[in-house]
C-alpha cells in the first residue's frame, strides 16, 4: 500500500540568461553552451507560463525560426522535436544542434533576424509548495483531478520526469504501490503524450483516464 | 473590513487566489518595502496602489515609501528617464550631485525601515542610489526597471549602472529591455488591473451614453485607437487605414488620447492629425483629460475593433486593455505588442496601413471570427496579463530569491 499522495503545486519565474542569437549560426553556438534550464524552459516552461500554445510550433526555437528568421524549413524540423524521447537535456541539446547544423550545411545563406527580433535565452526557477491536500486511494483522484491547478498538473505530470529515476509521472509511480489491479490505469497514464498540448487539455486527459478506470467513482 | 482578494476572486476565480495564498504562506509576516518616487500618477503608482494592499491581505507586512526631492532632482530623473530610453540627454555634474545628495537624504529618512526590511523593491532610477548608503541592511534588495533600457544613451546608463549592479537582482518587463548585470535578471511583464476605472466592467447604458456624448453613430461599425498623439503611434497611418476600409465598408474611426497642452510635440502631431482628417464627420478625434479612464473604457467597449498601429512601442499596455474588453486588436508588429497580440488568434500583427486595413476589413466582414477572436482576447488577458499574475510572479521571485539560485525550490509545510 502506498503512502498518501501529497498534492503539490508550483509557480514559475523566468530569468534572462543574457544570451541572444541574431541568426541561426549564433543560435547553434549558444545552444552548445547555454544552461540546461534554458533548453528545458524553451520546450516545457512555456506551457506553464502561457496557456496559449502556437498551433504551428510547440517550442520557442521553432517559433523564432518561423517568425523572426522566416525559415519555415528549419521551423518545421525543430518543431517536430519531442523532448519526451530524450533521456537527458544534453541529449536534447545534441539533437537541436544536429538539426541546425544540417540545415546550415544545406543552405547557402545563414538566415538572420532583424534587430529587435533576436532569440532571447531564458531559464526559470520553479517554486514548489505543498497544497496540504492528501489523497489516500486512487479512486479519490477521479473527482479531484479536474479541480487541480495547472501548476499541480505541470509538477506531477511534467516536472516529475526530470526528478524521478523512472522518468515517469508521479501518479503512475504512486499507483504502482497499489498492486497489479492498477496496471491498466498506469499504462493509460504512461501513454498520455504531455507534449503538443496545453496543460488544460492534459488535465482533461488525466482526469478522463481516472474516471474511465474507476467507472466514474 | 472588505478583503481586496475577494474582489479579485470574483474576476479571476478562487483557484488563482488560492494559489496566491499558498505561495504567500512562507512569506507571512515578512517586511517587504516598495520604494518609488510618486504615490499618484503613472503606471508604477497604479500598480503599487493595488499590489501593496494585496500583499497585506496575504499576510505579508508590505509597505510603500516614496522618495522626494527638489525640482533639480526631478529635472535630473526626467533626463535620466529619457536617456535610458535612448535620447541623448546629457546631465550636468551639478544635477548628478544633487541626485546623489537627495538619495542620501531620503535614505536617512527611511533608514530604519529599509535596513530592517526582509525585501526591498526599488522602482526605476529615482531611488536607485538608496542601496549605496545602506551599510547595515538585513534583507535582499531588488531593482525593478519599468522602462525599456535596450538602447540607452551610454554615458547616463554607465553612471546609473554602478548603482544598479550592486543589487541582489533586477526585474525587467521584457528580455529585450535588459542590460547585462552581474546578478540574476528576472523577467516580469507588466499587467492591468481589472478592477480599475480603466478596465472594470461597465453597464451597457453607460457605454451607450459615452458613445452618444461623442456623437458616434451606432448603426455603423467603430474602430478605435487610444493613444497619445505621438508619431510613433502613427495616428496619420490609422486614418489611412480607415480610408482604405471606407472604400468598401462604412466605418467610423475614433482616435482618442490625452490632452496635448503640456507637450509641444503632442500639440504639433494633433494638428497634423486634424489637418489630415479634414472635415470627415466619421473621424472622431477626441482629446480627453488624463483622468478620463472610465470614458476610455467605454469607448473601447463600444468599439468593434481596437487598433494600435504603433511604429515603435515599449510594452504598449493599451493593447492588453483593448483585448480585456473582448475586442480583437489590429496592432503594429513591434516591441511588447508581439507578446500581447498572437497573430490570427486574438488579433493581427501588421506592418503597414494597408495591412491594418486588410485585417480590419476581414474582421468586419466575418463577424463570427471577430466574436471568436474577441472572446479569446479576453481569456488570453485573464490568463496572462492581469495584476494577479504580476503579484504571483513577485511572490515567486521573493521565495526564489530567499532560497538561492536552485532551479527547483521545494517548500515544505511547517512541521513536516
Amino acid at each position: 500500500m502506498s503512502e498518501e499522495f501529497k498534492l503539490r503545486d508550483c509557480a514559475l519565474i523566468t530569468i534572462s540568461t543574457g544570451e541572444q542569437a541574431q541568426n541561426l549560426r549564433e543560435l547553434r553556438d549558444r545552444l552548445l553552451v547555454t544552461h540546461n534550464g534554458s533548453i528545458y524552459y524553451h520546450f516545457w516552461g512555456v506551457m506553464l507560463r502561457h496557456t496559449y500554445i502556437d498551433p504551428e510550433y510547440q517550442n520557442d526555437f521553432a517559433v523564432w525560426a518561423s517568425r523572426a528568421l522566416h525559415d519555415h524549413v528549419i521551423a518545421e524540423r525543430l518543431s517536430l522535436i519531442d523532448p519526451n524521447v530524450y533521456p537527458s537535456i544534453d541529449d536534447l541539446r545534441r539533437e537541436l544542434v544536429e538539426i541546425i547544423e544540417q540545415h546550415l550545411y544545406d543552405r547557402e545563406h545563414v538566415p538572420w533576424a532583424r534587430t529587435g527580433e533576436q532569440f532571447q535565452f531564458t531559464r526559470s526557477q520553479i517554486v514548489v509548495f505543498d497544497t496540504n491536500q492528501r489523497v489516500g486511494m486512487p479512486e479519490d483522484f477521479a473527482q479531484m483531478i479536474q479541480r487541480m491547478s495547472l501548476g499541480s498538473i505541470f509538477y506531477h505530470f511534467i516536472d516529475s520526469r526530470r526528478r524521478t529515476d523512472e522518468s515517469l509521472n508521479d501518479f503512475s509511480i504512486w499507483l504502482s504501490g497499489f498492486g497489479d489491479d492498477y496496471i491498466p490505469l498506469i499504462n493509460t497514464l504512461n501513454s498520455i503524450d504531455p507534449y503538443f498540448t496545453t496543460l488544460t487539455n492534459l488535465r482533461d486527459e488525466i482526469s478522463g483516464a481516472f474516471i474511465t478506470f474507476t467507472g466514474g467513482a | 473590513m472588505e478583503n481586496m482578494l475577494d474582489n479579485y476572486a470574483a474576476v479571476v476565480g478562487d483557484e488563482v487566489i488560492g494559489h496566491l495564498k499558498q505561495l504567500a504562506e512562507p512569506l507571512k509576516g515578512m517586511k517587504i518595502i516598495h520604494v518609488n518616487s510618486t504615490k499618484e500618477g503613472g503606471g508604477v503608482a497604479e500598480i503599487l496602489n493595488r499590489i501593496v494592499p494585496l500583499k497585506r491581505d496575504l499576510g505579508i507586512d508590505a509597505s510603500w515609501e516614496v522618495v522626494t526631492g527638489n525640482s533639480q532632482f526631478y529635472q535630473c530623473t526626467k533626463k535620466m528617464h529619457n536617456s535610458l530610453q535612448g535620447n541623448r540627454d546629457d546631465i550636468s555634474e551639478a544635477l548628478l550631485r544633487n541626485f546623489e545628495e537627495t538619495g542620501k537624504n531620503n535614505y536617512e529618512e527611511l533608514r530604519d525601515k529599509l535596513d530592517d526590511a526582509d525585501v526591498v523593491f526599488i522602482h526605476d532610477p529615482q531611488p536607485a542610489t538608496l542601496l549605496s548608503f545602506s551599510s547595515g541592511r538585513k534583507g535582499k534588495w531588488l531593482w525593478r526597471c519599468h522602462i525599456d533600457v535596450s538602447r540607452p544613451y551610454r554615458p547616463v546608463w554607465k553612471y546609473l549602472r554602478k548603482y544598479v549592479e550592486e543589487y541582489d537582482a533586477s526585474i525587467w518587463s521584457l528580455s529585450t529591455f535588459t542590460q547585462p548585470m552581474p546578478h540574476p535578471l528576472y523577467l516580469i511583464p507588466p499587467s492591468i488591473d481589472p478592477l480599475s476605472e480603466k478596465n472594470i466592467d461597465l453597464p451597457g447604458e453607460e457605454v451607450e451614453a459615452v458613445m452618444a456624448k461623442y456623437g458616434i453613430d451606432r448603426s455603423m461599425p467603430v474602430i478605435t485607437q487610444i493613444s497619445r498623439f505621438d508619431r510613433f503611434k502613427d495616428p496619420v497611418g490609422v486614418i489611412k487605414t480607415y480610408r482604405h476600409i471606407r472604400k468598401s465598408i462604412p466605418v467610423q474611426l475614433i482616435l482618442a488620447g490625452g490632452g496635448a497642452t503640456d507637450d509641444p510635440e503632442g500639440a504639433e502631431v494633433l494638428k497634423e492629425v486634424k489637418d489630415f482628417a479634414g472635415d470627415d464627420p466619421d473621424i472622431h478625434i477626441l482629446e480627453l483629460p488624463p483622468d478620463a479612464h472610465r470614458e476610455i473604457n467605454a469607448l473601447q467597449r463600444g468599439s468593434d475593433i481596437i487598433i494600435q498601429k504603433s511604429l515603435k512601442e515599449g510594452f504598449g499596455l493599451t493593447v492588453t486593455e483593448g483585448l480585456w474588453k473582448g475586442k480583437p486588436v489590429v496592432a503594429g508588429n513591434t516591441g511588447g505588442i508581439k507578446l500581447q497580440v498572437i497573430d490570427h488568434y486574438n488579433g493581427f500583427l501588421v506592418n503597414t496601413s494597408e495591412g491594418a486595413a486588410l485585417r480590419t476589413r476581414y474582421l468586419l466582414k466575418h463577424r463570427h471570427i471577430l466574436e471568436d477572436m474577441g472572446s479569446k482576447a479576453r481569456q488570453f488577458v485573464l490568463e496572462n496579463f492581469l495584476i494577479t499574475r504580476h503579484l504571483r510572479e513577485y511572490l515567486t521571485l521573493v521565495v526564489a530569491l530567499l532560497h538561492g539560485s536552485d532551479e527547483r525550490i521545494e517548500l515544505e509545510l511547517p512541521g513536516q
